[in-house]
């Protein structure tokens, strides 16, 4: 085996945070490499302190090391200085755990997480040795595979990713493995037959088997190039979280990084509908943990990390049924003698989910953070994200009450039909907040946090243009202006210039590679990063390769364009999304379909897949929390887990409770 | 009752710093259900305190943590489970209950020993810099700080230097490093060296005090034995 150790550690005394490069985790495995096992490099296309906690990936890095016929090590994107040293020694990209050079696995696996990261795909793909563009790769070299919540509109990456996995990817892994393994073993001929024959893999999409046709400059069609590959690639579903649970052994790094805390993902899914959302579509349906593994993982985790605090990971953690009873047995643990602290990430905004916040933040009790998404009721009809001003009020009040005086919330500008007024209902409503507050506290925070909205694919927002960034950059403005005069409130925004730029790839078809490209040759890495990101050099890009930001990022799509993304699928039906689409304009909302009637979006009946849900009825706080009047269609196929049944106790403030017992099945 | 560790950091674990060692050591403590006090108030933190920062890059076989603890403990139990909770590299060699009224190790250690390889420096050189850095009457070194340069003088920190011979392609430097007026670190002795800064090992910390000292903690003798066998 090779190592590249004796080359790697003399760069480390003149770089930033060296131990980005040591490895050397808690929980982290020096696999043998030997023949009849196919060695895949995992990679996250950013630095470690980003990529480490990335839970997909170290899912299946144990699922790939637990396998008799596989090995997994870990990469991720060395830092600028790094990179400068590693090129001037000629030392190539390595493995944390085995300093491997990358070149010599056979299989470099890619989480696309974020649009901006694509460039720095690229630049490791290149560092690796390897050739950027798949069609000048040799039998000999590694293929590039790429999954993740962006592999969902593969195009702009088709040019460089051998093939790409679609949705959940403990199983997918194996099936990889067993076709390269069988591909090596046969004596590794040619590398269109490994792909011809990885296209036959349920989600997987090879991009070189399709061939997209355009007519006067737009895309007309991708259809398969080669025979017996489906002509719409179906995304892959585990239908019982139950049977993974991963990750067993979760890597504590030995440097600070983000999340740097126990994860134990509670559901995979949701369904509240928020049309904005990509991640809530394209990852139905709900699939609920058994809430006794849920223990278990916690209670294990935190012997085996050390760690004092846990997040319980899902898009919508308060919707867990039976949240309180998980919450309560963490923190009166004695074992955990009190000093265990329990995070939801993506609070519902109710008063329920602040007293649960309350009973979990005994300890260090900093800030809540609630997203309300739009400022007004009319925008949050548009979006499907139901909550009430008074629902917030209530929930920020009580939040105040319980000794918080720091309050977050997040907001998104550039939505559907939006108006200056629901731009400055903004600002109006964290008014308000700060005003309750002040009942409390004589000094209270609360920040409003702005971002940019970018449609994305397989929502019902896919046909939606982007504001430009001129006209995110005015309503900015609109917000500073009118947050200035009021003492307590802070606004944060995201830069227009990036949001443009990430709706120009989350949206492009195959011919955005070249841009993507483009740019990592001009040198843009990083691009995430604001002191990197460069505008100049996409804008340059985009002129050379003779697309537009107007035509691909700010125009509106008619129903029956064809999408770049619309041979693969994610399980939801195409006309689902357009009458959602309508809805939207229509300032029609719809209720969580887990406790309410089927709207028939595609992912169960379309995937032969339920729900699994613990509780026969909505949460405390409500479906959408509204008591709107509201829509909801046919039967619900909902499949509920053999377990005790949750009992709904505990402190149901105020406001909570609405939804309780009206929507059974 | 407060606990003095000794403990190693050898090996690739030496690119992590100073703060990075702290938060190993608060995870290690709870996986070993060690009873440390916490500090009061909304965000409580276990009472531990370091002693001087180890660069990093930099090994060592002399760190020091004092551990505040709730209920008694005995330190042989320290010694024999803690290795095995700490990363690869860090190893705990010696613990100790304190007696009542110990000073901390930031106000009591005097100097620490390195053991320093200079690359691609033949013995005879090395010992004409060493000869004129100890002939000198001042060491500048400017460095920022918040913004501005701040010129220090090392010379009255610099106690002792001697060359160990060759080791590698170059050779092995042994430097005495006072903590007062401030502490100096390898590679500012480097810098006023003019050398190349090689792998760079803390090997004691001592205190001295009416014309004698001793380390924070001593090594058993066991231990010191398979470290000079080690080294």
């Amino acid at each position: 085996m090779t190592s590249l150790w004796p080359r790697i550690e003399p760069l480390l005394a003149h770089v930033t945070k060296p131990a980005r490069y040591i490895g050397g985790e808690q929980g982290a495995c020096e696999p043998d490499h030997g023949p009849g096992r196919v060695a895949w490099l995992l990679l996250y296309p950013d630095t470690y302190e980003i990529g480490l906690p990335n839970q997909g990936l170290q899912i299946l890095y144990e699922i790939l090391n637990e396998r008799a016929d596989a090995v997994a090590e870990r990469s991720y994107a060395p830092w600028t200085d790094m990179e400068a040293a590693m090129r001037a020694a000629e030392v190539p990209l390595f493995s944390v755990e085995t300093s491997r050079p990358a070149a010599e696995f056979d299989i470099l696996a890619f989480n696309l997480s974020a649009e901006l990261t694509y460039t720095n795909v690229l630049n490791l793909v290149d560092l690796a040795g390897v050739p950027v563009r798949a069609a000048d790769r040799g039998a000999d070299q590694p293929l590039v595979i790429a999954g993740g919540h962006c592999a969902f509109n593969p195009e702009p990456m088709a040019d460089f990713v051998d093939a790409f996995v679609l949705g959940d990817g403990e199983e997918a892994v194996g099936d990889i493995t067993a076709v390269v393994g069988r591909w090596q073993s046969q004596g590794a001929g040619r590398r269109e037959d490994l792909l011809a024959t990885l296209a036959r893999v349920d989600g997987v999409y090879v991009p070189s088997c399709y061939e997209p046709s355009y007519r006067d400059g737009r895309l007309t069609g991708i259809v398969p190039n080669v025979a017996g590959v489906p002509e719409k690639v179906e995304k892959r579903t585990i239908t019982d979280l139950g049977e993974w649970p991963y990750p067993k052994q979760q890597l504590v790094p030995l440097i600070e990084v983000v999340h740097d805390r126990l994860n134990v993902e509670v559901f995979r899914g949701c369904t509240r509908g928020c049309r904005f959302c990509q991640a809530g579509m394209i990852t139905r349906p709900v699939r609920e943990r058994p809430a006794e593994q849920v223990d278990r993982m916690v209670r294990d985790g935190l012997d085996r990390t050390g760690y004092d605090e846990v997040t319980l990971t899902s898009l919508s953690s308060a919707d867990f049924s039976g949240i309180e009873k998980t919450v309560s047995s963490i923190i009166n643990d004695p074992e955990c003698s009190g000093q265990v602290s329990v995070s939801l990430p993506s609070l519902r905004v109710d008063a329920f989910t602040v007293g649960l916040a309350a009973e979990i933040q005994k300890v260090r009790r900093t800030g809540l953070t609630f997203a309300p998404e739009g400022g007004t009721w009319r925008m949050r009809q548009v979006i499907n994200k139901l909550i009430r001003e008074e629902d917030l009020y209530t929930a920020v009040d009580a939040a105040f009450s319980q000794g918080w005086q720091r309050v977050k919330l997040y907001f998104l500008i550039g939505l559907p039909t939006e108006t200056d007024e629901d731009v400055l209902g903004i600002t109006a409503l964290a008014k308000t907040c700060v005003e309750i507050g002040r009942r409390y506290h004589r000094n209270v925070t609360v920040t409003a946090s702005v971002g940019g909205f970018v449609p994305k694919a397989h929502t019902p927002f896919q046909w939606f243009g982007q504001n430009t960034m001129e006209e995110l950059r005015r309503k900015v403005i609109l917000l500073k202006d009118a947050a200035r005069s009021v003492r307590g409130l802070t606004l944060r925004w995201h830069d227009p210039e990036a949001t443009s730029v990430e709706g120009l790839v989350s949206r492009g078809d195959r011919r955005m590679g070249a841009v993507i490209e483009s740019v990592w040759r001009a040198g843009g890495t990083f691009q995430e990063w604001s002191e990197h990101f460069d505008l100049s050099l996409w804008t340059e890009a985009l002129e050379t390769a003779g697309l537009t930001f107007d035509d691909a990022v700010y125009r509106h799509r008619g129903e029956d364009e064809v999408l770049p993304w619309d041979h693969v699928s994610a399980g939801l039906h195409r006309d689902f999304l357009w009458q959602d689409w309508q809805e939207a304009l229509a300032e029609h909302g719809l209720e969580d379909c887990r406790w309410t009637p089927c709207y028939d979006c595609g992912a169960c009946t379309g995937l032969g897949v339920e729900h699994v849900v613990a509780s026969s009825v909505a949460p405390a706080g409500g479906s959408q929390g509204t008591g709107q009047d509201l829509d909801s269609g046919g039967m619900v196929p909902v499949r509920f887990l053999p377990t005790a049944p949750p009992v709904l106790t505990g402190p149901v403030l105020a406001g909570a409770g609405a939804g309780v017992g009206e929507a059974g099945p | 009752m407060r606990l003095r560790i000794r403990f190693a950091k050898i090996g690739r674990v030496r690119w992590t710093s100073h703060r990075d060692v702290a938060r190993m050591w608060e995870r290690a403590l709870r996986r070993a259900r060690l009873p440390v006090a916490y500090t009061e108030g909304f965000s409580p933190r276990p009472k531990l305190s370091f002693g001087l920062a180890l660069p990093t890059g930099c090994e060592s076989r002399a760190e020091y943590l004092d551990v505040a603890l709730r209920e008694p403990v005995a330190p042989g139990e320290v010694t024999s489970t803690f290795s095995s909770l700490l990363p690869e590299g860090v190893d705990v060699v010696a613990a100790q209950v304190l007696p009542e009224g110990a000073g901390s190790l930031q106000e009591e250690v005097t100097s620490c020993r390195w053991e320093i390889d200079v690359p691609q420096v033949d013995p005879d050189s090395l010992s004409e810099i060493i000869a004129r850095l100890l002939g000198a009457e001042v060491l500048s070194v400017t460095r920022e700080r918040k913004g501005r340069p701040v010129t220090d003088d090392l010379r009255p920190s610099v106690l002792a230097l001697s060359s160990a011979g060759p080791c590698g392609g170059g050779t092995g430097l042994i430097a005495e490093l006072g903590t007062r007026p401030r502490g100096v670190r390898p590679a500012e002795l480097a810098q006023v060296m003019g050398i190349e800064l090689g792998l760079a090992r803390r090997t004691n910390q001592w205190i001295e005090r009416d014309g004698s000292r001793w380390e924070p903690l001593a090594t058993p003798a066991a231990d010191a034995a398979v470290w000079e066998r080690a080294s």
